[in-house]
C-alpha cells in the first residue's frame, strides 16, 4: 500500500501546484513599488502645457493615479467607471497620459468627459518607467503620506473597485 | 541538381539582418558590447518571452533608450540592473539574481537531481538483492 501512497501524494501535490499556477495571470506582476513612496515626477499638464503636475499635487490625501492613453482599448472600457467615480467624489483621480499624442488625448477628454483633477503628460514614457508601468490601463492607489498602497492592472469596474480598493480605503479611514 | 540544392540550402540559412534600432548605439565598442549584453538580459514586460533586445514593443524601446542614457552617463551594469529591478521587480531580469527570494530557483534543480539519484540508488539496490530467476521467464 505505502508503495503507491508516496508517489500518489507527490502526484497530488504536483497537481495542486499546477492548478494554482494555471489559475494565475502571468501578465499580472506584483509591483515592487508597493508600500514605498510614490516615484517623484514633474510633468507638463496635458490640458495646459504651461502648468506642471507634480508629486506634490497628489500628496496630502488619498488619491488615485490612473495611467491611460488614447491607443489603449482597456482605457476606453474603464472610462465610464472613472467618470462615475469622479462624480461620486470619493477621492481625487489624477491621470498619467502615457506615451500618447497630446492633441488626440485632449480630444478624448473633451469628447468622453474628463474624470481627472489633473492629467500629467508623459509623452516619452520616462515617468512611466519610474512607475514601473508596462501596460495601460494601470491604476495606483496613493496614500495621504504619498506611499503606493495598491496597483491595479487592467480596466477598472465597480465590481473590481468594491473588491480591491474599497477595503483599502476603509483601512485608511477614507470610507465608512 | 546538386548545385541547386546547395544554393537552396544556403538561401535557407540566410538570415535577414536583425536590427531593432537603425543606428548603432555607441561608437565605443566596449560600451556597445555592454549595451548589447544588458539588453539581452532584460525581459520586455509587455511581451514577456522576449528580451528588450528582440522586442519592438515601445516599452522595450523606452527601456533601451533609458539603458543607453545610463551607460552614457557612466552607470555601472549593476546600477542599471538595480534600476530596472526597483521599478519592474526581479521578473525583469532573465537571469534572476541569487537572493533570499530567488534562492529556491537556484537550488531546486540540484536538490531534484540529488533526490532522483537517491531514488535510483534505492531501486537499484533493491534489484541487486532480488534472486535471479534462472528460467528467464
Amino acid at each position: 500500500m505505502s508503495r503507491f501512497l508516496i508517489p500518489l501524494l507527490i502526484f497530488a501535490s504536483l497537481i495542486a501546484v499546477f492548478v494554482v499556477g494555471l489559475g494565475r495571470d502571468p501578465s499580472e506582476l506584483p509591483s515592487p513599488l508597493l508600500e514605498k513612496p510614490a516615484p517623484q515626477f514633474d510633468l507638463p499638464s496635458l490640458l495646459d502645457p504651461e502648468q506642471r503636475v507634480t508629486t506634490q499635487d497628489i500628496s496630502g490625501e488619498v488619491s488615485l493615479v490612473n495611467v491611460w492613453a488614447t491607443w489603449c482599448v482597456g482605457c476606453r472600457q474603464e472610462h465610464n467607471f472613472l467618470l462615475q467615480l469622479s462624480k461620486a467624489d470619493v477621492l481625487p483621480i489624477y491621470g498619467l497620459n502615457w506615451r500618447d499624442n497630446g492633441p488626440e488625448a485632449r480630444r478624448w477628454l473633451q469628447q468622453l468627459g474628463d474624470p481627472y483633477v489633473a492629467t500629467a503628460y508623459d509623452q516619452d514614457g520616462r515617468v512611466g518607467i519610474d512607475w514601473g508601468v508596462y501596460g495601460a490601463p494601470e491604476t495606483f492607489l496613493i496614500g495621504a503620506d504619498g506611499t503606493v498602497l495598491y496597483k491595479h492592472l487592467g480596466p477598472l469596474s465597480w465590481g473590481l473597485w468594491e473588491e480591491n480598493f474599497v477595503p483599502l480605503l476603509k483601512a485608511q479611514g477614507q470610507l465608512q | 541538381m546538386r548545385k541547386l540544392l546547395g544554393m537552396l540550402t544556403l538561401l535557407a540559412l540566410a538570415m535577414p539582418a536583425i536590427a531593432i534600432d537603425d543606428i548603432q548605439a555607441f561608437d565605443d565598442p566596449e560600451l556597445q558590447a555592454r549595451y548589447e549584453e544588458i539588453i539581452s538580459e532584460v525581459r520586455c514586460l509587455k511581451c514577456q518571452n522576449q528580451t528588450i533586445k528582440d522586442s519592438n514593443a515601445f516599452l522595450a524601446g523606452d527601456l533601451r533608450r533609458e539603458i543607453r542614457r545610463m551607460l552614457e552617463e557612466g552607470f555601472s551594469d549593476k546600477e542599471i540592473y538595480d534600476f530596472l529591478v526597483e521599478r519592474y521587480g526581479e521578473f525583469a531580469l532573465y537571469r534572476p539574481r541569487t537572493s533570499g527570494k530567488t534562492l529556491i530557483l537556484w537550488i531546486a534543480p540540484g536538490l531534484l537531481l540529488l533526490g532522483g539519484i537517491a531514488v535510483l540508488g534505492g531501486v537499484l539496490r533493491k534489484r541487486m538483492n532480488m534472486p535471479i530467476d534462472e528460467d528467464g521467464a
